[in-house]
């Protein structure tokens, strides 16, 4: 330890532990957990989200859960809520159509609007 | 590859701990592996979280939500409906009369509170110098160490209005200021003081136990700016989780070069120590503690020299209360306008208050300097429980006093507190309702003092003594006209002329509660009656005939037998042989069984009658 740098360097590296208390992420997934959700696979999503955050690295993409959001027909249903912008909700999901979204809304910015079933609240 | 996407954080505070925090850890394990989400949580132990009252409590991020009065019977259902389903526990909620409250944020607990020297308490893993140093932790000291000499370190703390937190308020850089000019003296000490024993206060040893690297930040900070290379921690060896807890962050700040040669790549060395204490509550007084560390008996010596002159070994050094200490890194990081910016004009910044009695929401809590009593005793303790009503407030432990109803307007500063008779002390407050004796409580703490004064010196010595002895009397009814005079009279003495802090704030107790509670005084000695019906000589028993049902649970329960009757003439109690144990009252299915005050005629009677044979024996 020499230099105030060495340290914020730890400390970055620590904050990526803290980032589920902080609250200060750029992108929230959330995803439907109701008994329909689960029933069509929302756990199998959401791992596949957390999966897909892990290996890339995203640093400001929180994944979280909610209840019976009540599209039980287009379940799992997953919402992506981004500070500033209106919420996306994705419905019918799948870990393949996970990974797509991953890459390409949230990395790149890219609506995938075949599978939005709603915008806005 | 981590898959976190729960925080779980439990408060592993004393109050949490015994009421089954490690338990309901242990089967959260157990949950989690059954549930196969092991790898998506993270169960972190925290400090004392500050709501001891509704313990076992937890938060759970990243929505922040707060579970009270957990069991180990709930956890299944946490793990099944809020990890798995999402759908957090709505019965494990605060209530607040009508509404649910969700997040920890929300809870009214927390809202007139500020937390400065408890930043981290309850949200970090004090385990880990890692999650310290993501709050910003050991920038302070980079800081210091790289950009500012050590008089301008004094002076920021200078400006920001600091005062020691144990007790005295005696101004925080002054003493460093002493240190840091004695330029002809090489080796130098500084001494956290966490020797915290007042009755009831728990602020030190939730510091230590849930920040530790935050105050030995703070110490390295002092350390630098008075010159001193070596510093000692003096814990009581009843904190054995302070203790290592302490010791570990010493560690880890070693291992990763933050303490020891050359820190930051700078001249600055240092090294800590951890020492514990006995727990003798003079040891709390700097003098006593320094001659408990150099292996000495722990008494106090008469004051000057200073420890800032002649301290440890002879050495210049500066005795620093573990609170104050965990206020300096935030004062650096943040600066000594926005600290000054709280509190009132003598009074700077917050202050940690261990907060019990007769209040609904216990705690450790941290509020600005100059709330007032009523907001704090009300809005953050949430006033009185049940339908009792205030009676008074104990601040300041054994050297503090009490405060009356009247006084709940009062700013809650040094200068205010001490005006009218109490201190702030290192932050005790107990609160109590009407059903509490005032001559009782004060003699609780003359006991606590004669027990735990050194015996160095007369007055404290034999003062408090013949004190405890008054108070026995009256509170036994043996209490004679011009008693009150007496301790008021012994009081000032042994004020004025003990030797150190214990002696000299000894009486303040009984002074403060015969000056606000004297009336409870004189009906204990006039009336042979305690009012609030605590000292047992002087109240009695009796079942109310009207309202006994004649089940005689009384009577079997008693102990001594002094309770006869029957279903139809109802039972009586034999006030010769009762002893007062309250198994009647605790029993009675209809409550008609009554506390009295004053003794009972029969009582009396008996009293008068043995007081005659014992002079015809003597005659």
């Amino acid at each position: 330890m020499k230099t105030l740098a060495d340290l914020k360097k730890i400390r970055e590296k620590a904050q990526e532990d803290l980032k589920l208390r902080s609250g200060n992420t750029r992108v929230k997934i959330v995803v439907g957990m109701g008994t329909s959700g689960i029933a069509m696979g929302a756990r199998e999503v959401m791992k596949t989200f957390l999966e897909e955050i892990a290996t890339r690295n995203l640093t400001d993409v929180l994944v979280t859960q909610t209840g019976e959001k009540g599209l039980s027909s287009i379940e799992p249903v997953v919402d992506v809520i981004e500070e500033g912008k209106d919420s996306i909700t994705y419905g019918n999901m799948t870990p393949d159509k996970v990974k797509k979204v991953i890459a390409e809304h949230i990395v790149n910015g890219r609506i995938v609007s075949d599978y939005v079933v709603q915008t806005g609240n | 590859m981590s898959l976190k996407r729960i925080d779980l954080l439990i408060c592993c505070g004393s109050g949490c701990v015994s009421a089954g925090a490690l338990k309901i850890k242990e089967r959260f394990h157990e949950v989690l592996a059954e549930n196969n989400i092991t790898n998506e949580v993270n169960i972190i132990e925290t400090g004392c979280m500050g709501p001891c009252d509704y313990g076992p409590v937890m938060v759970i991020y990243p929505e922040g939500i707060f579970y009270q009065k957990v069991t180990p019977e709930d956890v299944e259902d946490i793990v099944k409906e809020h990890f798995l389903k999402g759908r957090p526990v709505t019965r494990l909620m605060l209530q607040d009369k009508d509404k649910t409250i969700q997040i920890q944020k929300d809870v009214p607990f927390y809202h007139k509170q500020i937390k400065v020297a408890l930043e981290n308490c309850g949200y970090i893993n004090p385990d880990s110098l890692e999650e310290y140093i993501a709050t910003g932790g050991y920038e302070a000291l980079g800081r210091v160490l790289l950009e500012m000499t050590p008089q301008e370190a004094i002076n920021i703390i200078k400006e920001s209005g600091l005062r020691g937190r144990g007790g005295g308020g005696f101004p925080t850089h002054i003493k460093w200021q002493m240190v840091h000019d004695n330029t002809q003296e090489k080796v130098k000490y500084i001494i956290c003081n966490g020797d915290e024993g007042d009755p009831g206060a728990f602020m030190d040893r939730s510091l230590l136990e849930g920040d530790p690297h935050r105050i030995l930040e703070g110490m390295m900070i002092a350390a630098y700016c008075m010159g001193a290379s070596e510093g000692f921690f003096y814990i009581r060896a009843e904190y054995p989780l302070a203790i290592t807890r302490i010791k570990q962050a010493i560690e880890q700040a070693k291992e990763l070069g933050l303490m020891g040669q050359n820190v930051f790549g700078t001249d600055f060395c240092f090294d800590a120590e951890v020492r514990t204490g006995a727990g003798a509550f003079v040891c709390g007084e700097e003098m006593a503690l320094i001659s408990s560390i150099e292996g000495q008996r722990g008494n106090p010596t008469p004051k000057p020299p200073y420890p800032a002159v002649q301290g440890l070994w002879g050495k210049p050094t500066v005795v620093n209360n573990v609170e104050t200490l965990g206020n300096i890194p935030t004062i650096i990081s943040r600066g000594a306008e926005w600290f000054a910016s709280m509190g009132t004009e003598k009074s700077k910044g917050t202050k940690v208050f261990a907060l019990t009695g007769d209040i609904r929401n216990t705690g450790l809590v941290e509020v600005p300097m100059g709330i007032t009593l009523r907001e704090l005793i009300f809005d953050v303790g949430g006033g009185m429980i049940g339908d009792h009503k205030f009676k008074a407030v104990q601040l300041g432990g054994p050297s503090g006093g009490c405060l009356t109803a009247d006084h709940l307007d009062t700013p809650v500063d040094y200068e205010n507190l001490k005006a009218r008779g109490a201190m702030m002390g290192s932050g005790g407050i107990i609160v109590m309702n009407e059903e509490k004796c005032m001559v009782n409580v004060a003699k609780f703490f003359m006991d606590f003092c004669v027990e735990e004064s050194c015996g160095k010196c007369s007055p404290c010595r034999i003062g408090l003594k013949q004190m405890l002895e008054i108070l026995e009397r009256i509170t036994s009814g043996k209490g004679k006209e011009g008693d009150i005079d007496e301790l008021l009279r012994l009081g000032e003495s042994v004020s004025k002329l003990s030797l150190c802090g214990l002696g000299q704030t000894a009486p303040n107790p009984v002074l403060s509660t015969i000056r606000y509670f004297r009336d409870e005084y004189e009906s204990h000695i006039r009336d042979q009656s305690c009012n609030s019906k605590v000292c047992l000589d002087l109240m009695h028993f009796n079942i109310d005939k009207e309202r006994c049902i004649g089940c005689s649970l009384c009577a079997r329960k008693c102990p001594t037998n002094c309770i006869s009757g029957s279903r139809e003439d109802k039972y009586t109690i034999h006030q010769v042989d009762c002893i007062k144990c309250g198994n009647c009252f605790d029993v009675c299915p209809v409550k008609a069984v009554e506390k009295i005050p004053g003794m009972h005629p029969e009582i009396v009677e008996r009293q008068k009658e043995m007081a005659k044979a014992a002079k015809r024996n003597d005659d």
